[in-house]
């Protein structure tokens, strides 16, 4: 393995051991080949858009070259030995056949992995954001670096979603907009945090595995339900301990005592009068606008989204608990003899209660999918008659991965996959000025499949002999059987 | 533990080998089977060729001995052959004609064995050329790696001697103790180009400037065989008369080159003025592009 290497003990360089030069290398320093760099005392392969610069100034054309990433040995390892695409090498338009067909024995069945690397114009990544603060209308503008690289889509279960990049803001625009989206895919897809602004909302720093952090607040957890249904799961908590239960949130606010859950528990009505549209009892709607406040509205005081108590219900001393769908924000109400709400110290039983809210709210994290398509010649690179590769992934005879990671094929026509970024080696993506991005894909299928969907035979190589050929062989997880 | 270097042919039927810091694009024409038993041949020597080398590393970084030459292997004996010359008067070490001297080594396998017309083998940017007949070669300029598009491109002929073209400069992979952004040398071989090119380009240079950046070679690259001597790092602001007096210097330098046939021209950039020395005329087609601007 690359990463394995030797400290030199009189400092901090690393000796690298991927040649006979054996270089020492410094922190932050690339060795004599520009393709291992020593960062922060860890020996990775350089970045491979710094190797295509040089390789363009070797004589003016694009040569295939070597795309970064090294295994940071994160996950579990498992005993079939993997070749990733990584680092495999490509050109564009695509290299005829792959750069690595290689044949190894998996489950006694001689199995063959075509590895390249994919430039792709035709791709982008699908981001969800786990919070209820509110980033942006739907299909408002998302910007990186004042560039237009994607918009907002469908809101989902406690998160925002995010559709960054695609063909029409890599190539489509400005030169400046194809250069801003291509960065900002390849930093999220190489999970480094990237900051977007929304037109008409809020600025997010997004990184994949990591809470989101809206308009510099890091978002910490996941909502467990909506208002509605926080009362649900703890209204017999609640039952004895306090008159009234209100739960912001910016989509359904649920009230206790009008509440179905409520009702069973026989509480009585409170007075209680709810600004916003009455979904059904004890359920509202567009309590207040939506933002990055209370439960995702745009409140602060959340006394904000109560009219007056009715005075024919309402009794002095009556104890209300306001809480946000996440328990990040709570307050204790007590009615005086006025029937107006009067902020006191929380009772530790109502305290316990906000904490299992928060305890059952997941920690908020960004996911990034990446997604792409394979097009037709990099699929010629896999066999001279695309079409039946992507038949025989179809139907589940080849199996497709990137960096060794699961992929989700879409139904339809083409090769489209998405791919968790979290799930693949650390800097595995790359890019090419086109813009577009450089992923690597690997196709594996039975030999005798690949033959029958006429393979560059002549180029199949047995796993043995590779594995001296190259240090780019490390053991992966192979994804799950029968997956 | 065996380490095979990586083989691949390009869609384009050029080769490609790369083992470690060495990385060749390779190209020949003559019949199929020709092409095919040299690409053969050059893979063939090619492997094993670095451990050659780094056999001898300590040796190859060492300032070379005019007088003596220590080394066995075919590879670091050419070497060293290239950068004697230079050593009476100035600090250079065998690894200022590595890359030319690994193109060449692969280039003369290729040709001892197969028949052809033409044949280049690059090792990023130092060039091994072989001509034969009426072939031609076209070679693009550039003043730095990360521009777009050729500045300059000059035709070699087989009649030219030239078998050798080399680019040093600042911008590239080794280190240069001048300023010039690039210096291409033609020269009779790749590692006489290769050397020389390192040699004019490091007398590109104004000594002591305040807006030239130098760093010991050292703390950039431990093992760099340049030691501690200052190595260029970025060249701020310059006006047009202190890039006439480094060119001139540089020029300086490259014609004393050429009047002892070391090499047979060169062409040296710095800060976009571009200066030729040459015995002939180098043949150089400014592209249209380029025309048209000037125009």
């Amino acid at each position: 393995m690359v990463t394995e290497t030797a400290s030199d003990g009189a400092g901090d360089k690393i000796r690298c051991d991927a040649c006979p030069v054996m270089c020492y290398i410094k922190p932050g320093a690339a060795g004599a080949c520009d393709r291992y760099a020593n960062q922060d005392g860890v020996l990775v392969r350089v970045d491979p858009h710094i190797l295509l610069e040089r390789t363009v100034s070797h004589g003016g054309k694009l040569v295939p070259f070597q795309a970064s990433g090294d295994w940071d040995g994160k996950i579990v390892h498992q005993p079939e030995l993997f070749v990733t695409a990584i680092g495999a090498g490509t050109t564009y338009p695509d290299y005829k056949p792959a750069p690595f067909i290689v044949s190894s024995v998996v489950e006694g069945v001689d199995m063959v992995t075509v590895v390249t690397e994919g430039i792709f114009s035709y791709c982008g990544v699908k981001v969800k954001i786990d919070t209820d603060r509110y980033l942006g209308p739907e299909a408002a503008t998302v910007r990186a670096d004042g560039e237009a690289v994607g918009h907002v889509t469908t809101s989902e279960y406690g998160s925002q979603m995010l559709s960054l990049g695609g063909v029409h803001h890599l190539t489509g625009g400005s030169k400046k907009e194809g250069r801003v989206t291509c960065d900002a895919l390849m930093d999220l897809s190489n999970r480094k945090a990237v900051e977007l602004t929304i037109d008409g909302g809020a600025s997010v720093i997004v990184q994949a595995g990591q809470p989101p952090i809206v308009n510099g607040v890091k978002e910490e957890r996941m909502r467990v339900g909506c208002g509605s249904a926080t009362i649900g799961m703890f209204a017999k908590q609640w039952q004895g301990k306090v008159d009234e239960v209100v739960v912001v949130d910016d989509h359904i606010t649920g009230v206790l005592s009008e509440h179905q859950a409520g009702k069973l528990l026989d509480i009585p009505a409170t007075g209680i009068k709810m600004k916003g549209r009455r979904s059904t009892p004890g359920r509202y709607f567009q309590v207040a606008q939506p933002g990055t406040g209370w439960g995702g509205t745009d409140i602060s005081d959340p006394l904000a989204i109560l009219g007056p108590f009715d005075p024919k219900t309402a009794k002095p001393g009556t104890t209300l608990l306001m809480v946000s769908t996440t328990g990040e924000h709570a307050g204790y109400y007590v009615l005086d003899d006025a029937l107006k709400p009067v902020q006191r110290d929380m009772p530790p039983e109502l305290q316990f209660s906000v904490e299992r809210i928060q305890e059952n709210c997941e920690p908020a994290l960004c996911t990034v999918l990446f997604m792409a398509g394979a097009g037709g010649s990099l699929r010629a690179g896999v066999t001279d008659n695309p079409v039946r590769l992507t038949r025989s992934v179809k139907d589940a005879l080849t199996r497709v991965t990137s960096g060794g990671a699961p992929v989700y094929v879409w139904p339809g026509g083409g090769i489209t996959y998405m791919v968790d970024v979290t799930q693949m080696p650390a800097g595995a993506f790359g890019y090419v000025p086109t813009p577009a991005l450089v992923a690597p894909i690997e196709f594996t299928m039975t030999l005798s499949d690949y033959a029958a969907l006429g393979g560059h035979m002549d180029y199949v190589q047995p796993l043995d002999s590779l594995k001296d050929v190259s240090k780019d062989i490390r053991q992966l997880p192979w994804p799950g059987q029968g997956a | 533990m065996s380490r095979q270097p990586q083989i691949a042919l390009l869609p384009d039927r050029r080769l490609h080998l790369q083992d470690g810091p060495i990385d060749l694009i390779i190209g020949a024409d003559g019949s199929e089977a020709d092409i095919r038993e040299a690409y053969r041949a050059a893979a063939e020597r090619f492997t094993g060729l670095l451990d050659e080398l780094c056999a001898e590393l300590p040796e190859l970084r060492r300032a070379a001995d005019p007088d003596h030459r220590a080394l066995k292997g075919v590879v670091a004996r050419r070497m060293h052959d290239a950068v004697a010359s230079f050593a009476r008067e100035t600090f250079i070490t065998p690894m200022a004609a590595v890359a030319g001297a690994v193109a060449e080594e692969i280039l003369g396998a290729m040709t001892r064995t197969a028949r052809l017309t033409r044949a280049y083998v690059n090792n990023g940017g130092d060039i091994a050329l072989h001509l034969q007949d009426a072939a031609t070669f076209s070679v693009g300029l550039m003043d730095r790696p990360d521009s777009e598009g050729v500045l300059r491109r000059m035709t070699l002929r087989a009649d030219d001697a030239i078998r050798g073209v080399a680019t040093s400069g600042r911008h590239g992979r080794s280190f240069s103790l001048g300023i010039a952004d690039a210096v291409t040398v033609l020269a009779r071989s790749a590692a006489q180009a290769d050397a020389a090119a390192t040699v004019i380009g490091n007398a590109v240079d104004l000594p002591g400037h305040p807006a030239v950046l130098r760093r010991p070679a050292c703390e950039l690259q431990p093992d760099s065989d340049l030691g501690h001597r200052l190595v260029t790092r970025e060249v701020g602001d310059l006006s047009d008369a202190e890039v006439a007096t480094a060119l001139t210097a540089g020029e300086r330098c490259a014609q004393a080159l050429l009047s002892n046939g070391l090499i047979e021209g060169a062409v040296l950039q710095l800060c976009g003025t571009i200066c030729v020395v040459g015995a002939r005329p180098i043949e150089i087609v400014r592209p249209p592009q380029l025309r048209a601007a000037a125009a």
